[in-house]
């Protein structure tokens, strides 16, 4: 640039001189500073997002996946039209209801295994295999959600049956008789239409309209099964 | 000099308005592939049609087959394969069921219902359904039949579910099966005029079964007569649907032989039921006087508690 200015502006001379002629002869020496650090105004939450999930307590990370299991909990509770079970799924909750379930269902090993309730491993197969089949039969009629949507919502719409299961445990403390198994009758039928109710709401949307019920039989189908044991769990 | 116009690009336009530009020049006419079997005589398919009349109904058989062999073009690794086997809307799975719950006998159910379609909707879940009412079904017929007894201890019974699952879903996949080879060898030796294919075997095979739902509910009933009208009714019922519609793939066929395929399909069927009935629900006892003096008071206790 100095040689461009110190030429004097005359467009008359014969031989032009080229821009950036002095140029090659510059060369970086080591005294120049090149380097530096490029600073953004909001340094502080970037480095809050960066690591995030990896350098925090482990209470934390346990709280927010509890948080967020709870909040899918009360939205089966209170089915309403939303679309979180669908948008973030997880299977921590259906894992954790199909454990307790099983286990409370499980006949005790003192029984005649010749013939009794479900052993542990038969309530989780058929609780898991259930909700695979019913999502295989879904996809496969033409819905449009995904795999895990499915079983998510599936599993998560299991609470209210695993809620009459302790109520029947409790009221079986009691003793037996016909009004016994009238309670336990009448709980057992409000938590199967609410949960049919429920996954209802969440899955008959992304079905096909004119394959809606070929869809939602299975569901029914399950959840009975499902009460079907709770209702006839008789304790040793 | 190279005449710039030369090279200049023609807009050739619609060929309406160059045919009246032009209308002696010369034209291609491209036809619809699909037409052009219209064209071929009729007698080299003449023999060929009558035998595929029956099979493909008296539609356009040029169109049906075009159809049908578009229809399942996807590999069989694809989900899109499997997803043509559940091609059913509510409306046809009801129909099927109700075609099966009426055999008329001038209706093939095959040929009615299921030729455009085959699905795995129906059977996979009406045998799923069979499963759980027969076990549930015999578990409450049982705790009804032992109801006052002193000494009986309800159980659930789970076992008796993976028992029944493994003998309806075997009848409904492994009799078709062996059903369509004997067909399929017999069709090697006499040219049948009506041929099945695997899966509108098992179609048929898993909407028969459909009658036996309510037959098991209604099993509940602790009377020996009531069940015996209830398995001659149902056996009735389905054995006639399948008879009828196995008779005509093998009629062409000697004689004995197809009478003994028809005798063997029914006799199969009524091991089944007969089967399920022995064994998921306990005889019922006949409403005797109990022997002793103090069991009275204590049945007409707990009749009355219950």
């Amino acid at each position: 640039m100095a040689e461009a200015e110190e030429s004097p502006g005359d467009p008359g001379t014969a031989s032009p001189r080229p821009l950036f002629a002095g140029l090659s002869d510059i060369s970086i020496s080591q005294d120049i500073p090149v380097e530096g650090e490029i600073t953004i105004p909001m340094r502080s939450r970037i480095r809050e997002f960066d690591s995030s999930t990896l350098n925090e307590s482990v209470r934390n990370t346990i709280m927010r996946d509890l948080k967020a299991v709870g909040k899918k909990f009360m939205h089966v509770l209170y089915p309403r039209k939303s679309n979180t079970l669908l948008r973030d799924w997880d299977l921590w909750g259906p894992l954790i209801l199909c454990v307790t379930l099983a286990l409370m269902l499980q006949r005790d090993s003192a029984d005649s295994e010749k013939d009794g309730g479900p052993q542990f491993a038969e309530v989780f197969v058929i609780v898991w295999f259930g909700a695979v089949t019913i999502t295989l039969n879904s996809k496969l009629l033409g819905g449009n959600i995904s795999f895990f949507q499915s079983l998510c919502v599936l599993g998560y719409c299991i609470l209210p049956l695993t809620v009459a299961m302790l109520i029947c445990r409790l009221v079986l403390l009691a003793d037996p008789g016909p009004v016994n198994f009238m309670v336990r009758l009448f709980v057992v039928i409000v938590m199967f239409a609410w949960s049919i109710v429920a996954s209802t709401a969440f899955l008959a949307d992304s079905q096909p309209p004119n394959r809606r019920a070929l869809a939602v039989y299975p569901v029914f189908l399950f959840y009975f099964v499902i009460s079907w044991m709770i209702l006839t769990f008789t304790p040793q | 000099m190279a005449a710039v116009d030369d090279l200049q690009f023609e807009e050739f336009g619609n060929a309406a308005t160059s045919l009246t530009a032009n209308p002696d020049a010369t034209t291609v006419n491209i036809e619809d592939p699909g037409e052009t079997p219209k064209h071929q005589p009729g007698s080299p398919r003449g023999s060929g049609r009558e035998e595929d009349d029956e099979l493909l109904g008296n539609d356009d058989s040029d169109k049906t087959e075009l159809l049908a062999g578009q229809k399942k073009s996807s590999p069989f690794w694809t989900f899109e394969y499997y997803q043509t086997f559940f091609d059913v809307d509510t409306y046809q799975v009801f129909d099927r069921i109700k075609g099966s719950l009426l055999p008329i006998p001038g209706k093939n159910f095959v040929r009615l219902y299921i030729r455009s379609n085959p699905d795995l909707y129906g059977p996979f879940w009406i045998c799923a359904t069979l499963v759980f009412a027969i076990a549930i079904s015999g578990n409450l017929s049982n705790f009804l039949i032992h109801l006052g007894e002193k000494t009986y201890h309800y159980v659930p019974e789970f076992r008796k579910v993976s028992i029944a699952a493994t003998i309806i879903y075997a009848y409904a996949w492994l009799v078709p099966l062996a059903l369509w080879g004997f067909l399929m060898w017999r069709n090697s030796k006499v040219m049948n005029i009506v041929s099945y294919s695997f899966l509108e075997i098992v179609c048929v095979y898993g909407y028969s079964l459909f009658i036996y739902i309510p037959t098991a509910i209604l099993w509940i009933i602790p009377q020996k007569a009531v069940r015996w009208i209830l398995v001659m009714i149902a056996l009735g019922i389905s054995g006639s649907l399948l008879a009828m519609t196995f008779w005509p793939a093998v009629r062409e066929d000697n004689r004995r032989v197809a009478l003994a395929t028809i005798a063997t399909i029914v006799l199969l069927h009524m091991l089944l039921s007969v089967g399920c009935l022995a064994y998921f629900f306990d005889a019922p006892e006949m409403d005797h006087l109990p022997t002793t003096t103090a069991t009275p008071n204590q049945t007409v206790a707990a009749a009355k508690s219950s």
